[in-house]
C-alpha cells in the first residue's frame, strides 16, 4: 500500500490547557470535512456513514442481535435447524452447526472493532513513542531500530501474525487480546517509519534549535514541540491500517488461529467453514459474513482515501471556480471608480 | 559535477548485494527469537502426548534442543547457509523436501495471478490517472478498493461459488484431476511443466484449468494495489515540470501522456512489485486453503495445526528468505532501468 | 517605438526555420488589453489586468516587476500554458493568429517551432529517464518529421555546441549535468526548432552569478544569430540593463511604463521605476532603500491608479481615478503625474492625504 508522503512540518506548540486543546483537536477533525470537495468529499462522507454504521452495529450488538453467537436453540429449547435458508425466522439463514448467521455478523462486528481498536492503541502507542525516541536520539539506537523494524515490516503481514498469535495461544490461549497483539507486531514499523521520518525532519526546524536554546530538556522537546507536529500523517495511516487489521484478522480467523470459537464470533472463522458449504451450494453461511467485512474495510479506506486526498499537499487539487471577465472596465478611461 | 559511467552501476550493485547480508542476518534472528520465546521446547509441544519420555528427549536431543540458546542460534544461522532448514518433528521430513514438492504449486499459483494482476490493474491504473475525477476514474477506483477489501477468501469462495457451483465450468479445488495428476511422472515438481515435458496436453490443460479460479482469486487482490499505485504515480507524473515543458516544446499531446507520463509513472512500478511479494505470499497462503492448492502455504498451515515448531520454523524462514531475495533483485532491476538510482 | 533596423547591428544573416515563412515587415507580436484572471476561493485573481504592447523581431522586451506582479502570468498566457481556471481576454496577435481566441490545437501547433518558453527552474524540466538526445529526436521529429537521423543530430550538436555543450555529452541523462548547464539544455531545446518569438521567465533566477553571465551573454547573441524576438521576465534590472534593448515595468497586473530601456534607466517617468532603480543595490550603496507598504492586493486591487498607497508622490486624483496612458518622448506611462492636465478635477493635484498605518490586526 503506498504510504501517503509525510507533510511538511509547521510549528505547533502543543496548548497545555485542556479546553484549547480539545477544541483543537474538534476543529482538527472537522476541517478535513470541511475543505473536501468532489471525489474526495465522496469518499470521505460515504466512508464515514459506513463505517459509523459498522460501530454501531458493534456497539449495539446486544440489542441488535437476535441470539447469541454461540446459540443454536430457542430459550425454551427448540433447535434452530442446520442450513436454514434465510426467511423470516433467521435472516440470514443458519449454518451448519445451527448458529443464526445474522447474530453472528453483528456479533463478529463487535469481535473486529474491539480487536482493532485495542491493537491500534497498543501500535499507535508502541511506534509513536519508538519513533519520536529514535528520530530524535539518533545514532546506534535508532539505527538499530530501524533494521528491526525493516526487518518486520518486509515478513508478511498475515505471516508474521499467524507465527505471533500461534505462541501467543501457549501463553495466553486464544482471545481478542492474542488477536490483538499479533495484529499490533504487523503495524508497530508503519507507524515508526512515519514518525520518525517526520522527527527526524522537524528535529531540523529551527524552533527546535531555539527550544533548546532556551534550556529544554529532551523529553520536553520531544512531548511540546516534536509530538504535535509529526502526528499530522498519523491519522490518514491509522485508519487504513485498521482497514488492513480487519482484513489481517479475519486471515487470521479463517486459517484457525485468533479468536476461538468459544469465546466469541469472527468472520474469518465463519469463512473458513463456509468453504466447505460452497461445495453444496450452501452461500448464505459465507456470502453474509464476507459482505460485512468488505464493508467495513470499505468505510475505512475511503475515510483514509478520502483523508489523504484532502490534507496530502502532494496529490491534492485546488478546488477551481469559474471567473467571467467582464467586456469593458471604466476605469480604463480616466473616469470614475469605485 | 562529473559524468558518471556505468561504473556506478557497478559499485550500486555490488553495494547493494552486499546489504543483503546484514538484511538477511537480521531477518533470521527475528524469526529464532520468535520461535523460541514459547515455552518447552519444540519436541515436547509437538508429540508430547505421543511417545514415551525417554523417546521425547532422545529426540530432543536429536533436534539439538538442549543446547544452549547461543549455540542453537549459531547452528540455525549453519544450517540457512547450507539450505538446511531442519527435519520436521511430527513426520520427520527436511523441510527443503517440503520447499521441493510444494515449491512448484505455490510458484505457479503466485506467477499466474501476478500475470492476472499486472494485466488487469496497471492498464486501469494507466487509464484513471488519465482521466482523473471523471466517472471512469471514480468506477476503476471503487474497483480497486473493493478488490482490497474482499479477503481473498472470500472472493475466492465467490469465485467458487458461481463459476463451480452454479455454473459448472471451472473446477475448484487441487491443481489437477487425480487421474491427470497420476499420469504425469513428477520430474521438476511443477505440475504444468512436467505436463509439457511428458508431452501431455490433456493433463495440462487439465491443470490450467484447475488454475484460472485461483490465479483470478489471487490476481485480483493484487490487481486492486497496482490499480492504485499506478494511478497515483500518473496523477503526478501528469503534473511533473518535465510534462509541462514538452507540452511547451509543441510534443503531441498523445506522446506526451504515453512517453513521458505512464512511462515515468510506472518505473517506480518495478519497486511496488518488490514491496508487495509480502502480500503475495500472505495471500497465497489463504488462496491455497481455499482452493485445496497442495503448495507451501497449505503445508505451513497443516504444520501449525499439528504445532510443528521446527517444520514452522523452517518454512518461515523459507519465506522470509524469499521476500529478501527477491525483494534484492527488484531493487537491482530498478537499478538498471531507473538511471537515477545509483550510489 | 524605434525601428530596430535602423540601430547598428552586427551584420549577420539572421538564420530562420523551414516554418518561420518570409520576414515579416511589422512586429511579431501585438498584445491589446490582455487580461488573465484566475478564480479562487476569495474572488476572481487579476494577475494580469490590460496589458499592451508589441515586440519586433530581433528585439528584446524585459518584463520587471516585483514577485507576484503577474509579469510570470503574462508570459504563460501568451503561450496558452495557464493552468485550469484561468480565464484569458484582450488579444495578443502573433502573425495571422490571435493567441487568445486560437483553438487549443493551433496553439498546440505553433508551440515549438514558432513559439518558445525558457522555464525558471532547469533542475525539473527534463525527463530524468531519457537522455539529452532523446529530448532533441523528440523535438524536432514532432515538428519537421522529414528530417534524417544524420540530420537532427547535426542540429542538436550544433545547437548545444551554441550553448557550450560539448558533442560528447550528447547521450547524457539529465542527472549528470549541474543546473547551469541544464538551463543550457532548455535554451538549445527551445531555439533548435528557431521559433520567432521566446518568452525566457525569470531563466537565471535559480543559477549564481557566474552561470547567469554566461546565460545572459548566450541570449545575448540570440537576436543577433537568430533573429529571434525575445521576451525575458526578470526581477532583476541588471540582467535588463545589460541584455535588454526595451523595458516595460509591471505593477499589479498592469504595464506603469514601458520605453527604450537607456531612456528608461536614465529618465524613469513612473514613480514605481524611480523607486525601483533606486532599490537596486551596487558597490556604492551605502544605505538600504526600500518601497514602504505592501504588494498590492490582486483580487481588490487599490482605487484609481494601482501604485497610490505606496507613491511619494501620490496625488488626490491617483486614488480617484485610473490614469491614463501617455507618450513622454519615446516612452509610455501612466501616471498622473504626467497625465492629461484636463482630465484632473479641481483640486485634483493636491498632496494625498494618507491614514496613517494603524495597528496591524492580525485576524
Amino acid at each position: 500500500m503506498a504510504t501517503p508522503t509525510v507533510p511538511p512540518p509547521t510549528l505547533v506548540v502543543a496548548p497545555t490547557t485542556g479546553r484549547t486543546r480539545l477544541r483543537r483537536v474538534l476543529r482538527g477533525i472537522v476541517r478535513p470535512l470541511r475543505e473536501s470537495h468532489g471525489v474526495a468529499r465522496f469518499m470521505l462522507v460515504t466512508g464515514l456513514a459506513v463505517t459509523l454504521l459498522m460501530v454501531g452495529l458493534a456497539a449495539f450488538a446486544p440489542v441488535v442481535a437476535p441470539y447469541g453467537f454461540n446459540q443454536v436453540a430457542d430459550a425454551d429449547g427448540t433447535r434452530f435447524g442446520n442450513h436454514v435458508p434465510p426467511g423470516a425466522d433467521h435472516w440470514f439463514g443458519t449454518s451448519v452447526q445451527g448458529l443464526d448467521v445474522f447474530s453472528r455478523v453483528v456479533w463478529g462486528a463487535r469481535t473486529a472493532v474491539a480487536v482493532v481498536l485495542l491493537a491500534l492503541a497498543f501500535s499507535l502507542f508502541i511506534g509513536v513513542l519508538l519513533g519520536i525516541v529514535a528520530g530524535f536520539v539518533g545514532r546506534w539506537l535508532d539505527r538499530a531500530l530501524v533494521l528491526v523494524m525493516d526487518a518486520l515490516y518486509a515478513l508478511p503481514a498475515l505471516l508474521l501474525a499467524i507465527v505471533v498469535a500461534f505462541l501467543l495461544s501457549e501463553y495466553v490461549g486464544g482471545g481478542v487480546t492474542t488477536a490483538a497483539l499479533a495484529i499490533t507486531a504487523v503495524y508497530v514499523p508503519q507507524y515508526f517509519r512515519v514518525v520518525r521520518a517526520a522527527t527526524v525532519s522537524a528535529k531540523e526546524q529551527t524552533y527546535v534549535e531555539a527550544a533548546r536554546a532556551m534550556g529544554a530538556g529532551p523529553v520536553t522537546i520531544m512531548s511540546r514541540y516534536l509530538l504535535g507536529n509529526v502526528v499530522h500523517s498519523v491519522p490518514v495511516i491509522a485508519t487504513l491500517n485498521a482497514a488492513d487489521a480487519i482484513l489481517t484478522l479475519a486471515g487470521l480467523g479463517f486459517l484457525g488461529y485468533g479468536i476461538q470459537p468459544t469465546e466469541a464470533a469472527e468472520w474469518g472463522y465463519d469463512l473458513q467453514r463456509a468453504i466447505s458449504d460452497a461445495g453444496a451450494g450452501i452461500w448464505w453461511t459465507g456470502l453474509f459474513p464476507g459482505a460485512a467485512i468488505v464493508l467495513l474495510v470499505l468505510g475505512l479506506t475511503l475515510v483514509g482515501e478520502g483523508l489523504n486526498e484532502t490534507t496530502n499537499p502532494a496529490i491534492r487539487v485546488r478546488r477551481l471556480l469559474p471567473v467571467t471577465i467582464p467586456r469593458r472596465l471604466p476605469e480604463q478611461d480616466g473616469e470614475e471608480t469605485r | 559535477m562529473s559524468t558518471r559511467t556505468s561504473g556506478s552501476l557497478r559499485t550500486y550493485l555490488l553495494t547493494r548485494l552486499l546489504l543483503f547480508i546484514p538484511n538477511v542476518l537480521i531477518i533470521l534472528t527475528i524469526v529464532f527469537v520468535l520461535m523460541r520465546v514459547a515455552p518447552g521446547d519444540p519436541v515436547s509441544v509437538a508429540r508430547g502426548g505421543q511417545l514415551p519420555p525417554e523417546q521425547i528427549a532422545m529426540l530432543r536431543r536429536q533436534a539439538g534442543y538442549d543446547r544452549p540458546l547461543l549455540v542453537q542460534y549459531w547452528e540455525y544461522l549453519s544450517g540457512v547457509v547450507r539450505l538446511d532448514f531442519g527435519r520436521t518433528i511430527t513426520d520427520s521430513r527436511e523441510v527443503t523436501q517440503i520447499l521441493v514438492t510444494n515449491g512448484g504449486a505455490t510458484l505457479t499459483l503466485t506467477l499466474a495471478a501476478l500475470v492476472v494482476a499486472v494485466l488487469i490493474g496497471v492498464p486501469l491504473g494507466l487509464l484513471a490517472g488519465r482521466r482523473r475525477d471523471t466517472t471512469l476514474d471514480g468506477g476503476v477506483r471503487v474497483f480497486g478498493i473493493l478488490t482490497y477489501a474482499a479477503p481473498v477468501f472470500f472472493v475466492g469462495l465467490l469465485l467458487q461459488l458461481l463459476f463451480a457451483r452454479t455454473l459448472g465450468w471451472l473446477p475448484s479445488s487441487s491443481q489437477a484431476t487425480p487421474i491427470m495428476q497420476a499420469r504425469v511422472p513428477t520430474r521438476t515438481h511443477i505440475y504444468l511443466l512436467d505436463a509439457l515435458l511428458a508431452g501431455d496436453t490433456e493433463a495440462f490443460f487439465n491443470g490450467l484449468q484447475h488454475l484460472i479460479l485461483p490465479a483470478l482469486t489471487l490476481g485480483l487482490l493484487l490487481s486492486g494495489v497496482f490499480l492504485r499505485i499506478v494511478r497515483v504515480n500518473v496523477v503526478q507524473t501528469l503534473r511533473d515540470d518535465y510534462v509541462e515543458a514538452a507540452r511547451a516544446r509543441g510534443v503531441p499531446e498523445r506522446r506526451v501522456v504515453i512517453q513521458h507520463a505512464f512511462r515515468n509513472a510506472l518505473v517506480p512500478f518495478v519497486t511496488v512489485l518488490g514491496l508487495n511479494v509480502a502480500l503475495l505470499l500472505g495471500g497465497a497462503i489463504l488462496t491455497e486453503q481455499t482452493f485445496n492448492w497442495p503448495g507451501v502455504g497449505s503445508q505451513l498451515v497443516r504444520y501449525l495445526q499439528n504445532r510443528d515448531y521446527v517444520a514452522v520454523q523452517g518454512i518461515v524462514t523459507m519465506f522470509a528468505l524469499a521476500v529478501v531475495t527477491i525483494s534484492l533483485i527488484i531493487d537491482l532491476v530498478n537499478a538498471i532501468i531507473d538511471p537515477r538510482v545509483r550510489y | 517605438m524605434t525601428d530596430p533596423s535602423s540601430r547598428s547591428r552586427v551584420e549577420v544573416r539572421p538564420v530562420r526555420g523551414p516554418a518561420a515563412g518570409p520576414p515579416p515587415s511589422g512586429p511579431v507580436l501585438t498584445v491589446r488589453d490582455l487580461r488573465v484572471w484566475y478564480g479562487t476561493e476569495s474572488g476572481p485573481v487579476r494577475a494580469v489586468d490590460g496589458v499592451s504592447f508589441e515586440l519586433w523581431p530581433g528585439e528584446t522586451l524585459g518584463l520587471v516587476g516585483e514577485s507576484g506582479c503577474g509579469k510570470s502570468t503574462l508570459g504563460r498566457g501568451l503561450l496558452g500554458l495557464l493552468p485550469a481556471g484561468a480565464k484569458v481576454a484582450g488579444s495578443a496577435r502573433y502573425r495571422d493568429t490571435d493567441l487568445v481566441t486560437a483553438k487549443p490545437r493551433e496553439i498546440r501547433a505553433l508551440r515549438g517551432p514558432h513559439l518558445g518558453l525558457i522555464f525558471q527552474e532547469p533542475l525539473t524540466r527534463l525527463n530524468p529517464l531519457l537522455r539529452i538526445s532523446d529530448h532533441f529526436e523528440e523535438a524536432l521529429r514532432a515538428h519537421e518529421p522529414d528530417l534524417s537521423d544524420e540530420e537532427i543530430r547535426r542540429r542538436a550538436l550544433e545547437a548545444l555546441r551554441s550553448m557550450g555543450i560539448p558533442p560528447t555529452r550528447y547521450r547524457a541523462y539529465p542527472h549528470e549535468f549541474s543546473g547551469g548547464m541544464r538551463q543550457r539544455i532548455m535554451i538549445a531545446l527551445a531555439l533548435v526548432l528557431r521559433p520567432s518569438f521566446v518568452v525566457a521567465d525569470e531563466p537565471t533566477t535559480a543559477l549564481d552569478v557566474l552561470v547567469e553571465a554566461q546565460i545572459i551573454r548566450i541570449l545575448a547573441d540570440l537576436r543577433r544569430n537568430y533573429d529571434t524576438a525575445l521576451l525575458f521576465i526578470t526581477h532583476n534590472l541588471g540582467i535588463v540593463a545589460e541584455a535588454c534593448d526595451r523595458v516595460a515595468v509591471m505593477y499589479a497586473g498592469r504595464i506603469v511604463e514601458q520605453g527604450p530601456v537607456r531612456d528608461v534607466f536614465a529618465r524613469p517617468q513612473h514613480p514605481y521605476t524611480r523607486e525601483l532603480l533606486r532599490s537596486t543595490i551596487s558597490l556604492s550603496t551605502t544605505g538600504l532603500h526600500y518601497i514602504p507598504g505592501a504588494p498590492p492586493d490582486l483580487v481588490q486591487p487599490p482605487s484609481g491608479c494601482r501604485f497610490h498607497p505606496r507613491c511619494p508622490q501620490a496625488m488626490r486624483v491617483c486614488r480617484e481615478r485610473f490614469p491614463r496612458a501617455t507618450t513622454v518622448g519615446e516612452q509610455r506611462v501612466e501616471c498622473w503625474l504626467h497625465g492629461p492636465r484636463e482630465l484632473i478635477p479641481d483640486g485634483g493635484d493636491e498632496p494625498l492625504v494618507r491614514e496613517e498605518a494603524g495597528v496591524v490586526d492580525e485576524s
